[in-house]
């Protein structure tokens, strides 16, 4: 009996298959996640090239791809430029996005509270109890709030969507700024934690009187009651592509060693104040100069031709010219054996 | 898992299996017999048995080293403080560990009488013909994957927790009493208490499984001895089933419990992960298994991963500790 | 009892009914208590059901997993998985039943022997996750990748231990009778073991098989840090892989509902699958065993 078993498992085993062309595999962050695999079907479906993303969070992908076990790491939170060079990474952007805050209020309907990222800092830290407190009836003055508890709701597990969030709090907030700081993993001063952007999502939906921050996508899908962020000039825009688009216009692309863009309360009278790019990170000479090339090729078709996937899925694609900028990029910093590993095919 | 039978005892194995293995008898032709192939097949048994030791050496030795520098760095105050800061690299595992032990302690409190009572009622009380099928519908509450409870807790069972207890108590209770900080939570279901009766469910049926097995192997002439003299069920059950099998039980108990205590999946989706010292039943907490699940593959700095792997380590010794003495308790007559 | 008390009738009386009444009130909670076991399982299993079945069609087995929004399946998931379970299955066997045998048979009665039973017992019962962050040190890191071999390793860790008891337990209610007789024959004994032992215990050694296959295939923490994942269908086994709790893991929760109703399908099917060894299990368990 244990013989056949070992044959069976012998001749199962033996099926690896033809060796595909490029398969490469990179981990991340999950805020972008629904667009890489997006992309990646599209991609197999046009070359037969397999990329394998695993949304394992921004924390991880930078882990990963220090212990080399990924081709590629996908962060959120971008690295500095001495992190960059003391790992032998280099960094570019792919999309942009936003991180909106979402809440559960009886009587209140998606895009109707207006908050300010002084009030939701003061939430967070727990200083802020009620919603029906001063502080946030004064702005929202046809809007009648319950005297609810507030309870936060953050993330359990590390997040670039954490440092995207906490990075806004700390700039807009002192005390913030002080007492919890920004990074993917802080130490929360009150609140439950939910596992990825859905737990965080599902604890919204089941809680009243609770708010959470979900990357744009999830406010959208599970219908949840989003709110209104002022920014930088005492607006209140809706989040959306062209609020994002906004945020990311006036960034100063291409000027900041290693691509560390943060696109938090840019200025621009429709500039959704809590934006983000997202990064992805490749070794600088890679072991494995194929598979780098694969990587870069990979997103190289996702600048030409993925655009609009990204939109409908309410991405923002970067303009052209950095684009442009980030192929010349490739081209002078990822190297092997003194030469790019990717240029153009 | 399903159980198998107790083993009968030896029946005079002594002089076979021991260790006599080089048996001097003679071929066809009058030579003795070489043994050379035995030796072969007993050092590969043998191997096996040292490649499973070396598996668990190499378990705890991997534990050890990789939590050596945080236990170094923060010593006592590891166990004893709850400030869990990627940040500022400030690691007390205060909470999970006490998640751990309330969850799993409570799980087995809300288990156990259900337990022995499910188990009593197929042995002695149910007409056998149906309690086969029952017991066969208990066992498979153990074959459902602890994802599944998971998704249960989170989508079924923390929602009606939240509407159909937390609130209507909330409201009901008067402001400022003892009862109040009791209960205070957020009301949605996802809290230490919740955590608890899922990981009660996943051990229910395990405990219940062995108690019924020891039960049924009661011997039968003391039960009808004991209903020849007139006694009522319950009597024989408490003073006489119950009182035999009670130190086997106690490691059946024990054995449910280790259970409860590495659950991961269950707990992660519902006990709302906070690493705050729970400040009460319906809080929000951690555990050691949801800290690192949830943590692992995204902690970047060498601390923060030191930290989690201290965490397993501590988990470890206490489920060691837990199983360690279960074995003292049951011997070798339980099942699986 | 009251025989040597010289009591009234009326005393006798309360006291009998008393225990009657102590004797009602037991067997109701008894009662009670497999009532609330049985509801429980039929909430779980109802929304199980329910929402599997709801989530189940022909996709769901010949297409593999979707990008969001788009139609697909889990056969990345289903193959991942049974490829993963048969190498950590044919490990654990191969080193288990050799342990099991051992201990049945070479080292019964040894003071090594019960320390290794002990220290089995302990990894029967060791956290899977301890075991995933093992595997991660020693097959991850090092080799700079996350394989379908290394979710291998970490599920066979998990088996062997239960494989060795089992094998053990079988082999040791073999009678002596058979030992002694193929001894008898002229056999060594690890021929009597092999032709003979293990050959009687085929329904039990079967049954262990089931038991393990039972207990990896639901795992999912061990997975998540040795293959970590694929959304493709692969069979290469130094690269990721996909199993069906780690997809049904990311998919219950994700934000889409056709995702999430592919993970309550999945989690049907594995239910589906583990129910169904357990019973096969206690089938071939209750045939080899006469009471």
């Amino acid at each position: 009996m244990l013989k056949q078993i070992i044959i069976g498992a012998g001749l199962a085993v033996t099926l690896t298959g033809a060796a595909h062309a490029d398969n490469f595999t990179g981990a991340g962050a999950t805020f972008p996640a629904p667009v890489y695999t997006a992309w990646a079907q599209a991609y197999k479906g046009a070359t037969g090239n397999e990329l394998n993303y695993q949304a394992i969070g921004s924390g991880g992908g930078i882990r990963q791809i220090e212990a080399k076990t990924v081709d590629f790491g996908a962060t959120d939170k971008p690295l500095k430029i001495e992190d960059l060079n003391k790992n032998g990474l280099s960094q570019f952007p792919t999309v942009v996005g936003g991180i909106v805050p979402i809440v559960n209020l009886p009587g209140v309907n998606p895009g109707q509270l207006h908050l300010t990222g002084d009030i939701i800092a003061n939430m967070y830290l727990g200083r802020v109890t009620r919603w029906n407190d001063p502080a946030i009836t004064r702005i929202n003055p046809g809007l009648r709030l319950p005297g609810l508890p507030v309870t936060v709701v953050h993330r359990s597990d590390g997040s670039g969507t954490t440092f995207i969030f906490t990075t806004y709090l700390a700039h807009k907030s002192q005390a913030w700024a002080n007492t919890v700081g920004a990074n993917d993993s802080v130490n929360w001063k009150t609140g439950l934690g939910g596992k990825g952007n859905d737990g965080v999502a599902a604890f919204v939906k089941q809680t009243p009187g609770s708010i959470g921050y979900v990357e744009y996508i999830y406010s959208r899908k599970d219908k949840v009651t989003y709110a209104l962020v002022q920014n930088a000039v005492g607006q209140f825009p809706q989040p959306n592509g062209g609020a994002f688009a906004a945020a990311a216009a006036s960034a100063p692309w291409g000027k900041i060693p290693g691509n560390y863009i943060m696109l938090i309360d840019q200025p621009g009278r429709n500039a959704w104040p809590i934006s983000g790019a997202t990064f992805i990170l490749v070794p600088k000479n890679p072991e494995n100069p194929a598979r780098a090339a694969a990587v870069l090729r990979f997103f190289d078709w996702a600048y030409k031709t993925g655009d609009k996937t990204a939109i409908g899925l309410d991405y923002v694609p970067l303009p052209g010219p950095v684009k442009d900028l980030i192929r010349r990029q490739w081209s002078n910093e990822i190297k092997a054996g003194g030469r790019p590993v990717y240029n153009g095919h | 898992m399903a159980v198998a039978a107790p083993s009968p005892p030896p029946q005079g194995q002594a002089a076979a299996s021991a260790g006599n293995d080089t048996l001097r008898v003679t071929d066809a032709q009058g030579d003795p017999r070489q043994p050379g192939g035995d030796h072969i097949f007993r050092w590969l048994s043998l191997t096996a048995v040292l490649v499973m030791m070396a598996t668990l050496l190499g378990l705890v030795l991997s534990l050890v080293s990789g939590g050596w520098m945080a236990l170094s760095h923060f010593g006592i105050s590891f166990f004893t403080t709850s400030t869990w800061d990627p940040v500022a690299d400030q690691y007390g595992a205060a909470a999970p560990i006490v998640g751990t032990l309330i969850t799993s302690f409570l799980a087995l409190l809300l288990a156990l009488p259900v337990a022995i009572g499910v188990a009593v009622f197929l042995v002695e009380i149910c007409p056998q013909m149906i309690a086969r099928w029952l017991a066969i519908a208990v066992e498979l509450l153990a074959g459902i994957p602890s994802i599944v409870y998971g998704m249960w807790g989170l989508f079924v069972l923390a929602p009606w927790f939240a509407a159909h207890v937390q609130l209507p108590l909330m409201m009901a209770v008067t402001p400022g009493s003892w009862l109040e900080t009791l209960i205070s939570g957020v009301p949605n279901g996802a809290n230490i208490f919740t955590a608890s009766l899922i990981l009660a469910v996943m051990i229910l049926p395990y405990i219940a499984a062995i108690l019924r097995e020891l039960l049924m192997s009661v011997p039968s002439h003391m039960r009808e001895a004991a209903y020849g003299l007139g006694c009522t069920q319950r009597e024989v059950v408490m003073r006489i089933m119950l009182p035999y099998v009670r130190k086997s039980a106690i490691g059946a108990v024990m054995l449910g419990l280790g259970r409860a205590l590495g659950e991961t999946m269950a707990v992660t989706f519902i006990i709302g992960n906070s690493h705050n010292f729970p400040g009460s039943l319906f809080d929000s907490g951690s555990t050691i298994s949801s800290t690192i699940a949830n943590e692992f593959t995204e902690a970047t700095g060498d601390m923060h991963i030191s930290a989690l792997i201290a965490l397993g380590l501590v988990l470890f010794l206490i489920t060691f500790a837990t199983i360690a003495t279960a074995r003292l308790l049951l011997g070798r007559g339980g099942p699986k | 009892m009251t025989a040597s008390k010289p009591t009234n009738a009326n005393f006798d009386r309360f006291l009998h009914a008393r225990r009657k009444l102590y004797n009602y009130i037991f067997l109701g909670l008894t009662g009670l208590a497999t009532a609330i076991a049985l509801a429980a399982l039929a909430l779980i299993l109802e929304t199980l059901v329910v929402k599997g079945v709801a989530g189940l069609d022909i996709h769901v087995f010949t297409m593999s997993q979707p990008a969001p929004d788009m139609a697909g399946g889990l056969l990345n998931a289903i193959v991942g998985s049974l490829i993963m379970c048969a190498i950590g299955m044919v490990i654990a066997l191969f080193v288990g039943i050799l342990a099991g045998t051992w201990l049945a048979e070479y080292g019964d009665g040894t003071k090594l022997a019960t320390v290794v039973r002990f220290l089995n017992d302990i990894l029967i019962s060791a956290p899977s996750i301890l075991i995933g962050l093992f595997v991660y040190e020693l097959l991850v890191r090092p080799f700079h990748g996350f394989s379908a071999a290394a979710g291998g390793v970490a599920l066979a860790l998990l088996a062997m231990p239960v494989a060795t008891r089992a094998t053990e337990d079988i082999m040791r209610m073999q009678p002596n009778a058979l030992r002694e007789a193929g001894m008898a024959l002229g056999a060594n004994r690890g021929h009597v073991i092999r032709s003979i032992i293990w050959r009687a215990s085929k329904s039990g050694l079967m049954t262990g098989a089931l038991l393990s296959f039972a207990r990896i295939s639901g795992e999912t923490a061990p997975l998540l840090f040795t293959s970590l994942g694929n959304p493709f269908l692969s069979y290469k086994l130094t690269q990721p892989m996909a199993s069906m709790p780690t997809t049904i893991f990311q998919f219950a929760m994700s934000a889409y509902d056709d995702w999430q109703r592919l993970a309550w399908a999945g989690a049907l099917l594995i239910a589906v699958a583990v129910l169904t060894t357990n019973i096969i299990g206690r089938a071939l368990t209750r045939g080899s065993t006469h009471k």
